[in-house]
């Protein structure tokens, strides 16, 4: 393994740093620096350096309110829908600041899409949870947004249980299937980024497994940041992960050092089931 | 287990349960007995004048035969041109309170005043009415009738638009903004359609209320003998015709007032069950 560190994100107060890992070879599709976050006047996160590699799966992991959904909740300015919560620092998304309050922030949301914990699929039928999103962004054929839709349901792998049921409603899906319509309708707008907000939580071990899978094959064309409360799913599923406490990044390492090996001992108390 | 103590106590909490589950049964028989004899006496009055008579006649001089068809025809007009007026008003109004001002002053201040307006006795939105514009126009008219019910549309409307745009959850707000759906559009085609049978249950409650009122009507629509469809006019009405006919000596007049009130309460009877199953189906 090669230390020669091309890319160092954390050369501010952070204590965290990117050196153990071998950046050779791997571009920073997301680059946070100095990135504090408050709701109100409570500071939810403190100074915030990480990177998030292009075609990787990077999990965030840690005790409930340590601050990783709210880490990836910045990433699409989820929170601008409420008042009283910001962000200040660096966000830089392919060199831009993705914080700039002059960014179009439905444009941002397009490149960058999310997953949330619980499946959300929109009060219409199959076809149309897809083709919505397409059509906000696209002037399409029939032909063509028939095809775009059917490619996204392949990707998510439920075209086969729906394609002989298109026209009904996708609220009639059992919870695993709503959870991969989903995943369907974040591909379809073609991200760059797509974030997961604990996808499985609310889902059973089979429906777990299907979305783990499909996590890994979407890692070839986008880069994945996925929070979790399972420590099995971050070690199956990513090539990163990030432990934080209390709104600190602790350790960011390659996934399996975190879990065989990790330099902090905080890490390997939460790792070893000891606290959190 | 249990001592002589915790079993008195146990004894006493069950003669307790007991007198508390017969006052709620009697209350409730009383609440429904009182609503059956309504109804009871309302068919059994009623019927009787039911004809095809009622449905093709206008209201009749005193001493003749006639039938309610000026009253039902103004009664629906006017009651299409308040919904017409109220709800749009209602929504946009219920939609910004939901959607756009949820933390600010002036939705709760809104919500304040609705709430007075959603309770407020309907003979006052009646004088109100007439003094902006009966009074002015010299006379009565559709038009002010239709206002005046407008008025009591608008605060039921702006409610329940309110209250079911507030079930639909954050996180599907949250993944529509998530494909980059702006928040007008995410208000339109998203929040619509899931809180749709709870809006439209309001506007046919809203219709349900408006079609007995009285008040309102007396100051502004008036009444007319003859058919009319002339809004600039006064404008007759089931429920005024129904308040004339049955203070009345006279026995037809009487009897229509019945088959006019019967009308009347089936149609909300109707209205409340179609808004009860459009709510039970989501």
């Amino acid at each position: 393994m090669s230390m020669a560190s091309s890319h160092d994100v954390s050369a501010g107060t952070s204590t965290v740093t990117h050196r153990g890992v071998d950046t050779k070879g791997l571009t920073p599709k997301v680059s946070m620096k100095n990135l504090e976050f408050f709701y109100g006047d409570s500071r939810a996160l403190k100074g915030i350096n990480l990177s998030l590699y292009a075609n990787k799966t990077t999990a965030f992991i840690g005790p409930s309110g340590c601050g990783k959904s709210t880490l990836l909740r910045i990433m699409n300015r989820m929170y601008d829908l409420y008042p009283g919560q910001r962000a200040t620092g660096e966000v830089l998304f392919d060199g831009e600041n993705l914080l700039n309050a002059n960014i179009d922030i439905n444009l941002l949301r397009a490149r960058i899409g999310m997953v949330f914990q619980k499946p959300t699929p929109f009060p219409m039928s199959i076809y149309e949870n897809i083709a919505f999103g397409i059509r906000l962004y696209e002037k399409l054929s029939r032909a063509e947004l028939d095809a775009r839709v059917e490619t996204a349901l392949r990707r998510a792998a439920l075209w086969d249980e729906v394609k002989d049921k298109l026209a009904s409603s996708g609220l009639g899906l059992s919870g695993g299937q709503q959870q991969r319509l989903c995943i369907a309708r974040t591909v379809a707008v073609k991200p760059e980024v797509i974030l997961f907000d604990e996808p499985c939580s609310a889902l059973d071990p089979i429906s777990t497994a299907k979305i783990e899978e499909l996590i890994d094959e979407l890692k070839q064309d986008y880069t994945i940041v996925i929070v979790t409360h399972n420590m099995q799913q971050a070690a199956r599923v990513s090539d990163f992960t990030a432990f934080m406490y209390l709104g600190d990044l602790i350790e960011f390492d390659v996934t399996e050092k975190i879990f065989t090996n990790p330099s902090d001992k905080r890490t390997q108390a939460y790792i070893t089931g000891r606290f959190g | 287990m249990a001592t002589a103590a915790t079993s008195s106590l146990y004894a006493r909490r069950r003669r307790g349960d007991r007198v508390a589950t017969g006052l709620a049964y009697a209350a409730a028989a009383f609440g429904l007995g009182w609503l059956i004899l309504i109804l009871g006496v309302l068919v059994y009055e009623g019927i009787g004048g039911l004809s095809l008579a009622v449905f093709t006649e206008n209201t009749p001089p005193p001493g003749s035969a006639g039938g309610l068809l000026n009253a039902i025809a103004g009664s629906i007009i006017m009651t299409v041109l308040a919904v017409l007026i109220g709800t749009p008003i209602g929504i946009l109004a219920g939609t910004y309170m939901a959607e756009y001002g949820r933390h600010d002053k002036l939705a709760m201040i809104v919500r304040f005043i609705n709430d007075i307006l959603l309770s407020a006795p309907s003979v006052v939105v009646g004088l109100f009415i007439y003094e902006i514009m009966v009074a002015p126009m010299g006379h009565f008219s559709g038009y002010a009738g239709s206002v005046a019910l407008a008025v009591i549309v608008i605060p039921v409307v702006v409610r329940t638009t309110e209250d079911m745009l507030r079930l639909v959850p954050d996180t599907l707000r949250e993944a529509a903004a998530s494909i980059g759906l702006p928040r007008s559009l995410m208000i339109i085609r998203i929040a619509y359609r899931a809180a749709r049978a709870g809006i439209i249950t309001g506007i046919l409650l809203a219709i349900a209320r408006i079609s007995g009122e009285t008040a309102p009507l007396l100051f502004t629509a008036l009444n007319n003998q003859f058919f009319s469809t002339n809004m600039n006019a006064p404008m007759p009405s089931l429920p005024v015709v129904i308040f004339q006919f049955a203070l009345s000596p006279y026995e037809e007049w009487q009897k229509l007032a019945w088959t006019g009130a019967l009308l009347i309460t089936v149609t909300v009877l109707t209205l409340s069950i179609l808004a009860r199953s459009l709510t039970a189906r989501k």
